[in-house]
């Protein structure tokens, strides 16, 4: 069986976990199993993962779960992939994604692969599955060969498909232990789509020249539905906060769309942002470098062009 | 404070990627290596720093072959005490992570700190899976860390869309992000000492893998930019929109 781990920010499951349940089941599929969900805590409306092929969605909703703790979050999956008896369990690439997954990977000394961005392919009783490495430079392919296997799903990777298909939602017996950390604070941007999970994004960089000029980028973003983002010096000098600076250093993001502004694409920006879809860049430098890696350029000033282009889709919008 | 901080080899950021006749390792050829910057930047610089202010013992460890030693020997100059080396060529995350919990084990580190990822593999593994092996808790993503009474630390850590602040009594595993520290410079004086400073070799743990790698593979090559008038941002939508297909 395919166990997926459905992550959920305050009881309410968002498209990373869609996409996770989806390439979970997805992943049943290639294997001739079934695909079941595992949420812990308190959370709404769990029978919507059905929609994304879970068939099955077991609850451990005990409120110590409501907080995330790598040991104690490893501590239950473990009895869950125990209990259930999964062969795969699919994670998202998230914060606690990854932690788990490494966890998880110690725990039962199983294989694993963090990040893998396509459904596993089964070749001659092969298990194997690819991700990108060399911060998207290239793709490698592994195969393996544990009896578990443990995957964490990069995201924006694998569309994830919709049915009116429903889940049973049952409740799991597992006992959750104590955790050793006291979270103080959690400050999260609402409203926005965070990055690692954007389909569209707006980035602007030096080339604005200072903070109070970024209206025109929050203006092309309101209009795209997109997600804001900088580029590392625009965050080093505080016009922007830390979270938005996309970039090796920063957060690495493929969103379908990516829209740089005023960034000349030193390869450290690249090497965060290079697995986007479509990058569309706006430069008065037609030497700068980003354009290389574009697939749609416009070399021109940023204060006539960006705005120009906010007009053209509301126009869009509006037609 | 007795603290451990894990560093990997890997190929400079703007080496030109190329693979083996059979597409199963990287060319090494002509390729420039540098210490993975999370761990050099972030996790060493910050358990430099707390070793400098509450005092204590800063070991760095490397899991590679003889060649890594100058890896090693830079993490010296800029400021660890002590270096080891497991002998052995690190087949996956988990066998790299199974080697330093063998060898941190028995140590008493207050921490184990590491980069947030290495800029080769991308994987974020190894350091939740030092902390399953040796039962601490894991703070991942690190940008700022504090430590106020002994033995508890206060660790701001980036999530998705924002932070989250945790506190939590040593021992701990912790992985490193952009704030945590600012990149040191090796000075002459440090490059000089680190020839003095320790640098121990042990033989691995055995450990069956369960991780092959099949192959590398090159993405497709990005086709020419198409340049769009200024003038004409109607164009750049409706080729979004009619070509790309992404808006």
């Amino acid at each position: 069986m395919v166990l997926v781990f459905a992550e959920h920010q305050k009881g309410q499951f968002k498209k990373a976990a869609f996409e996770a349940v989806y390439y979970a089941s997805e992943t049943a599929k290639v294997l001739g199993t079934e695909c079941a969900a595992l949420v812990l805590g308190e959370a709404e409306d769990l029978s919507i993962l059905g929609n994304y092929g879970a068939t099955t969605v077991h609850q451990v909703a005990d409120a110590k779960l409501n907080q995330f703790d790598s040991q104690l979050y490893t501590d239950v999956i473990a009895q869950a992939i125990e209990q259930l008896g999964a062969s795969v369990v699919i994670l998202n690439h998230s914060s606690t994604g990854k932690s788990l997954l490494g966890r998880l990977a110690a725990r039962f000394n199983a294989g694993s692969v963090s990040g893998v961005n396509a459904i596993p392919k089964q070749d001659g009783g092969r298990f194997l599955v690819q991700k990108l490495v060399y911060s998207g430079k290239a793709i490698a392919t592994f195969e393996l060969k544990s009896d578990l296997k443990l995957l964490s799903l990069m995201g924006n990777s694998v569309p994830p498909q919709k049915t009116d298909a429903s889940a049973a939602v049952q409740a799991l017996d597992i006992s959750v232990g104590e955790s050793k950390l006291t979270i103080k604070e959690v400050s999260t941007v609402e409203g926005t789509v965070p990055l690692p999970e954007a389909e569209l994004v707006v980035s602007a960089g030096r080339g604005m020249k200072g903070p109070e000029n970024w209206g025109i980028i929050e203006d092309l973003a309101n209009v795209l539905g997109a997600t804001t983002a900088c580029s590392r010096p625009v965050a080093d000098v505080g016009w922007r906060p830390h979270h938005e600076h996309v970039g090796q250093t920063g957060v690495a993001i493929r969103p379908n769309l990516y829209i740089a502004a005023g960034i000349s694409g030193a390869i450290q920006h690249l090497a965060g942002v290079n697995s986007s879809k479509v990058i569309v860049v706006i430069n008065k430098d037609s030497e700068a470098p980003f354009f290389k890696a574009a697939d749609y350029g416009v070399v021109g000033d940023l204060f006539d062009v960006v705005p120009r282009l906010t007009e053209a889709l509301k126009k869009q919008k509006a037609g | 404070m007795k603290l451990l901080v894990c560093v990997s080899k890997t190929p400079e950021t703007t080496t030109k990627i190329k693979f083996n006749a059979d597409n199963t390792a990287l060319d090494a050829n002509g390729v420039q290596y540098i210490m993975n910057p999370y761990d050099e930047w972030y996790a060493l610089v910050r358990a430099i720093e707390l070793k400098e202010k509450f005092g204590g013992q800063v070991t760095i460890i490397n899991v590679g072959p003889a060649g890594n030693d100058s890896t090693l020997r830079k993490g010296l100059a800029i400021g660890a005490d002590e270096a080891v080396r497991i002998n052995a060529e690190p087949q996956s995350a988990l066998y790299t992570a199974k080697q330093i919990a063998n060898y941190a084990e028995s140590q008493g580190f207050d921490a184990v700190l590491l980069g947030k990822e290495t800029i080769d593999y991308n994987g974020s593994s190894v350091g939740a899976m030092v902390a399953e092996y040796l039962g601490l808790p894991f703070l991942s993503y690190a940008s700022k860390l504090t430590m106020e009474n002994e033995g508890t630390v206060i660790v701001d850590r980036d999530i998705e869309g924002g932070t989250e602040q945790v506190e939590v009594a040593l021992p701990i595993v912790l992985s490193a992000a952009k704030g945590l520290a600012e990149q040191r410079i090796p000075n002459m004086r440090g490059i000089m000492m680190a020839k003095r400073k320790p640098l121990k070799v042990e033989e691995p743990v055995e450990f069956d893998d369960a991780v092959v790698t099949v192959e590398f593979q090159l993405p497709e090559e990005k086709g020419a930019v198409t340049l769009v008038d200024p003038e004409n941002m109607d164009e750049l939508v409706r080729l979004l929109h009619e070509e790309a297909k992404v808006i």
